[in-house]
């Protein structure tokens, strides 16, 4: 099992290890993941439903609200 | 529903209008190159030959570039149904949530896995075990697109599942009915195969830049057969679920059809404009109505097209506003007046449970259950009947354009294809520029079927029961605007460097040698 586990972190290793153009694109992927994550999600995109609601009664009483006032 | 803010609602379209469209230039390429880099290998482990496999490894870096600056453009659309369509996420329940869910799951690990196999076990793996990852990455790609068909198509034709008014949230009754939804099943594979054409356009074009630049004759002559060959084929089956689709429009969006061919009056026998201009200071504007400028029309074909009868009835925007008793068409003042009764039986229904009025409950909820098909209505009633419907020039071109543009793309394969096998492709610098030159509108065509799908349902977000204006967060504008700015930037950014990457590693070329191939 050990060794299991040891072959397949030395493929992901020596891969990353080996690649060119793959160490470019794994940093746009990085920092696209984190403006996405720690910046879009947290001070722009909150889920409104959530955030401003404890429970999901609360969720559908409000949403019940907005579709039929 | 009388206090809209209209600059809200159209922001928060153009948000998610633009979020989906720049996702949508990565993600057709992802699932029709990683076919196209499969077939490739099949051929190698099927011949042998190393050019093969160099050819491979070729466009699986192009196809690498494409998916690691496309991949999780995505996401940012799930945002946004938490934030600016807040209702409808919540309205949806677990419709969208599973699909999505099972979409997630499987991409991550199908995908993430075998694309490390495809990448990094070149001669680590066996070429067997090696063709197989290839193969399960461009199957996993197509199946992640399917769950998120699944849900659009649900969307236009919101089947297999019952509102609770209780939890106010559609539930899922039957799974086998939301993933076998006829517009689901249809939309996903129309979808997929304008994927493969576009693909297709991409090989064709690269390769038809390294025959105009004197370079990498064999790595494009043999691209362009496989190439051609698979667009060929594909562009047939984009044709017929084309044909599928306006069917489906026909039967379930009788007015995004209406819309699309610029019908104002029904009729039978209806002829299909084939090319048409419309007038732009048309002075009826009653419903839109936009008359024609000038219009070759084939005779029968509309008719044949929307029922597979020449004789067919195809109702026209007026009957769908006004209402046709002779074909069962509700007016939207019927269905209008409907949905209001079902709002107020689920406002009513609400009430009643609160005061532990049980019987009252009942009635409401039986009233709520036999007007729910045109519940989005009700937030029509007493407004201009002009906003349900939709853009026409937009849907009206976009169909044409996209159409005929479809039809350059099959003539294209088919000379490419013939060229090539003739041998005479290198010469012919007016078909390799024009190959070329048609990867931009490749990518457009896929942008206008979008458009032609979503502007021509507005302005329903789940057709008939949730327009746009009860299913938007009640957020300042501003807020929108500010996101929608940041994305262009955002969106813009990774766009520039895909087609700088992109170029670059074009321009280098195959990094390996035909030495290296056969040594490994």
């Amino acid at each position: 099992m050990k060794e299991i586990l040891f072959n397949i972190f030395q493929f992901y290793y020596q891969g990353f290890k080996s690649m060119t153009l793959g160490k470019k694109l794994w940093t746009i992927f990085i920092i696209k993941l984190v403006f996405i994550f720690l910046v879009l999600r947290i001070f722009f995109f909150p889920n409104v439903l959530k955030s401003n609601f404890k429970t999901d009664d609360q969720r559908s009483n409000h949403v019940i609200e907005q579709l039929t006032k | 529903m009388e206090n809209i803010d209209f600059s809200l609602v159209d922001w928060s379209r153009a948000q998610f209008a633009l979020t989906a469209m720049y996702h949508w230039l990565f993600v057709p390429l992802t699932l029709g190159l990683s076919f196209i880099i499969a077939f490739m290998e099949t051929l190698y482990v099927k011949t042998g030959n190393s050019e093969w496999k160099r050819i491979t490894k070729f466009w699986m870096t192009l196809f690498g570039i494409n998916f690691a600056i496309g991949v999780a453009t995505g996401i940012i659309l799930e945002f946004e149904f938490g934030t600016n369509w807040s209702n409808y996420s919540w309205f949806v329940g677990d419709i969208f949530g599973a699909p999505l869910a099972i979409e997630g799951i499987m991409a991550f690990f199908l995908e993430s896995t075998f694309i490390a196999v495809m990448f990094f076990g070149w001669n680590k793996v066996s070429k067997k075990f090696h063709l197989v990852s290839t193969w399960l990455v461009a199957i996993g790609s197509n199946l992640s697109a399917l769950w998120i068909l699944v849900a659009n198509g649900w969307m236009q034709n919101p089947t297999g599942m019952r509102f609770n008014p209780d939890t106010a949230r559609n539930e899922m009754v039957n799974f086998w009915q939301v993933l076998f939804n006829p517009v689901s099943i249809n939309k996903f594979l129309h979808t997929i195969s304008s994927g493969y054409v576009l693909a297709s356009i991409f090989v064709i074009g690269v390769s038809a830049w390294y025959l105009l630049k004197n370079r990498e004759h064999q790595l494009a002559k043999k691209s362009m057969i496989v190439a051609s060959v698979f667009g060929l084929l594909t562009t047939a089956f984009v044709v017929l679920t084309g044909d599928g689709s306006a069917r489906n429009m026909a039967k379930y969006q009788p007015m995004k059809f209406a819309a699309m061919e610029n019908l104002y009056v029904g009729q039978q026998n209806a002829p299909l404009v084939a090319i048409g201009i419309l007038k732009e200071d048309s002075k009826e504007t009653l419903h839109k109505k936009q008359d024609f400028r000038f219009q070759i029309e084939i005779p029968n074909m509309l008719s044949y097209m929307a029922f597979l009868d020449p004789n067919a009835y195809v109702p026209g925007i007026k009957d769908i506003v006004h209402g046709n008793p002779e074909h069962n068409i509700l007016s939207f003042q019927q269905r209008s007046e409907k949905g209001k009764i079902a709002i107020r039986a689920l406002s009513d229904y609400r009430n009643a449970k609160k005061a532990g009025n049980d019987s009252l409950a009942k009635v409401s909820q039986a009233t709520f259950e036999a007007n729910y098909a045109n519940f989005g209505y009700g937030y029509y009633a007493g407004r201009d009947v002009h906003e349900l419907i939709p853009n026409i020039p937009m849907t009206f071109y976009s169909f044409r354009i996209m159409v005929g543009m479809g039809v350059h793309f099959g003539a294209l394969f088919l000379v490419i294809l013939l060229l090539t096998l003739k041998n005479k492709i290198d010469k012919k610098r007016f078909i390799l520029y024009t190959a070329l030159w048609t990867i931009p509108l490749a990518y457009i065509a896929a942008e206008l079927g979008w458009i032609v799908a979503e502007m021509g349902r507005q302005p329903w977000v789940i057709q008939d029961i949730l327009p746009t204006i009860a299913a938007v967060s009640q957020l300042k504008s501003t807020s929108v605007q500010i996101t929608f700015w940041m994305f262009f930037i955002l969106f813009t950014g990774l766009l520039i460097a895909e087609i700088r990457i992109m170029t670059t590693s074009i321009k280098i070329g195959p990094t390996e040698d035909l030495k290296d191939s056969v040594k490994n």
